[in-house]
């Protein structure tokens, strides 16, 4: 039974984790290429771990699994805040949609 | 013209689903449900966008987000390797790993801010 839930988590990922590669290709600026995949493959790698997690049980890779869930949270975002603040600094324009920017309001 | 673009890839997406689903892959390990074997290859299928982006991407930014989901998929190959193969080992290289692609990926962007890496 707990195998069954863990294919079905480890499904899960994998479509979070094909969507937001697919938006990594397909969408024409870096915020938005930034905006589409982190936070998707973030959600679907913590979802197949959770999966690895209910395969093995209290064992020491389940336990392992589950602190690879909490570090990934935590820096994830970090790593994306970063680089697209790295990215305005260095001079990246924005799509010529793009509706406001107010980063460079706040300068 | 555009809708000759989407209707490509469309196409080719689910051509390469088709393969993945129905085609009978090469069977590197002892995997415990055949389901578990066409989640690998649907991951590297992920991955190859990835390298795709690398690649092509304009600016260094682009490369620069690109190697940092990949990082982040590479913890998703760990975790599913160390299912069928039943070694605990495979989730330490996962977590090392995403250390390492996390500093990297804060010195790039210190790199794309025009800093050095020691301020």
């Amino acid at each position: 039974m707990n195998e069954i839930i863990g294919i079905v988590f480890i499904i899960m990922g994998l479509v979070f984790d094909f969507l937001g590669c697919l938006g990594l290709v397909r969408l024409p600026d870096v915020y938005n290429r930034l905006q589409a995949s982190t936070k998707s493959v973030t959600l679907g790698t913590c979802s197949i771990l959770f999966g690895l997690f209910l395969f093995k049980g209290f064992t020491a890779a389940g336990i392992k699994a589950l602190l690879c869930i909490v570090f990934i949270i935590l820096t994830s975002p970090v790593s994306a805040h970063a680089l697209a603040r790295g990215a305005h600094k260095s001079g990246v324009k924005l799509w010529k949609k793009s509706v406001c920017d107010k980063y460079e309001e706040d300068k | 013209m555009k809708r000759l673009r989407w209707l490509i890839g469309l196409v080719t997406i689910i051509a390469i689903f088709a393969i993945i689903i129905f085609y009978p892959l090469p069977s590197l390990l002892e995997w415990q449900s055949p389901l578990l074997k066409h989640c690998f290859f649907v991951l590297f299928f992920a991955a190859t966008f990835c390298f795709w982006r690398i690649l092509k991407g304009p600016t260094p930014a682009d490369r620069a987000v690109a190697i940092d989901i990949l990082g982040i998929l590479v913890l998703g190959f760990c975790a599913i390797l160390g299912i069928p193969t039943g070694r605990d080992w495979y989730i330490d290289i996962g977590i090392a790993w995403a250390l390492q692609s996390f500093i990297s990926t804060l010195a790039l962007a210190k790199y794309l801010e025009g800093r050095n890496f020691d301020e």
